[in-house]
């Protein structure tokens, strides 16, 4: 069975679908994502879909799937480099990704993660100084 | 409507027996009907390629336009259709070419005094109102071809995608938008911003006539498909006018950002981005 390559970039993991995803690629991965995203104590996931051709209800499902996993670790999730013909594609069939986040290219999903992390940071500051949770084991 | 091959016979015979006369006289009617925008030299060579291709035809025997053997004839009437059709003349003043053969041959059958000239002249009217909408219909698939090559050009020119600062791109939108030119704009744009990497991008629709529920279906669309794929979209160029038929229509635009010009969509783009502007200082104020 093929598995999905999960990197780690400073505060980030770095997640780049190359091939087709089926359900076990897809529960494995999502296994994977969230051990890594434990023991790496990473804050945020960029998941690169530049290689995927095709985006369906199950992958767009995946997709939510993992932003909600890693949102309960505490880890912003960015999905980066959808093509055109796949946004077209989604928009047709009224698709949407929802509570999840997209840029245009990993540089971008990674800037996005920082000025989110830093923005929270501003809010918890403003709030109560316990207000903060994490989710670590 | 097919002449029967006497019929068909005697046509040949009176076409040929009267040659020079009926050329003549053919391309004088034309010549009449056409106000003298084509020269007398090239309608006479085009009427006498008709006149060939017609008496060819109806020495061989019975003659039916669809038929197997007419297909040189209906060439030649297809030839002179799609001439006429792209030097810009109307339908009428090409049909005439046709018709004026009907005159001529009036003409002829009265001075032969023969006992089947009326039967004769029906037979023959027949074949040529045949031979007249056979023509206008080349005529009219011509036109349309035309249309649609233009079409297919406007298309093209009309949908840039120009770089307004780094990271910001906008799509000035001019004309009507139906569904083909949405298309296009949508994909180009969404390629554009893929290209350049922009996150933002600006649709300017000040050139667009009117706002209807379907153009603000194809708008919306590329603007959820943008930012499907990362990038915001602001809408901007929207008339007075425009935003009251929006609102009496009941269109919702949600959380997409609406400017009223280009010029505050950039500054507003700008603002999010963090670039500030300012003006300097004149110098002769100083």
């Amino acid at each position: 069975m093929e598995r999905v390559p999960i990197l780690k970039i400073g505060d980030i993991l770095l997640v780049s679908i190359q091939v087709d995803m089926s359900d076990q690629t897809a529960v494995q991965l999502q296994e994977d994502l969230a051990e890594r995203i434990v023991a790496t104590g990473c804050h945020g996931v960029v998941i690169d879909i530049t290689a995927l051709d095709i985006v369906d209800s199950f992958v767009g499902r995946m997709l939510s799937t993992i932003a909600s996993i890693s949102k309960v670790l505490d880890a912003e999730t960015v999905v980066v480099g959808m093509r055109p013909a796949v946004a077209i594609t989604l928009v047709e069939l009224g698709l949407s990704l929802h509570g999840i986040r997209t840029a245009l290219n990993v540089e971008r999903g990674m800037e996005l993660i920082a000025s989110a992390r830093a923005d929270e940071y501003a809010e918890n500051l403003d709030a109560e100084p316990d207000a903060e949770t994490t989710a670590s084991p | 409507m097919a002449l029967s091959a006497e019929e068909s016979g005697r046509l040949a015979g009176l076409l040929t027996s009267h040659d020079d006369q009926v050329t003549q006289r053919w391309t004088e009617i034309v010549t009449g009907s056409l106000r003298g925008r084509l020269s007398q030299a090239e309608l006479r060579r085009q009427v006498q390629e008709l006149h060939r291709a017609i008496v060819t035809v109806s020495e061989q025997g019975d003659l039916d336009l669809e038929s197997e053997r007419a297909a040189e004839l209906r060439a030649v009437l297809a030839e002179l259709s799609q001439g006429r059709a792209r030097q810009g003349f109307s339908a009428t003043e090409t049909a005439v070419s046709v018709f004026a053969l009907k005159e001529v041959l009036l003409e002829l059958l009265d001075a032969e005094q023969n006992p089947t000239a009326l039967r004769d002249y029906v037979a023959f009217s027949s074949l040529i109102d045949e031979m007249g909408l056979f023509t206008f219909e080349s005529f009219v698939r011509t036109r349309e071809s035309l249309i649609a090559d233009q079409a297919e050009q406007l298309l093209e020119l009309s949908t840039p995608v120009v770089k307004l600062w780094e990271g910001v791109v906008a799509v000035p939108l001019v004309g009507t938008l139906d569904s083909a030119r949405a298309q296009v704009v949508m994909e180009r744009l969404l390629q554009t911003l893929v290209d350049t990497g922009s996150p933002y991008a600006i649709i300017d629709i000040t050139g667009v006539p009117a706002v209807d529920t379907q153009v603000a279906q194809h708008i919306l669309k590329t603007v959820v498909a943008a930012r499907l794929m990362g990038a915001d979209c602001i809408i901007s160029g929207i008339r007075p006018q425009i935003a009251q038929t929006i609102v009496a229509l009941g269109i919702e635009f949600g959380d997409i950002a609406t400017k009223a010009s280009l010029a505050d969509a950039l500054r507003h783009v700008l603002r999010l981005t963090g670039v500030e502007t300012s003006r300097r200082a004149s110098r002769r104020e100083a």
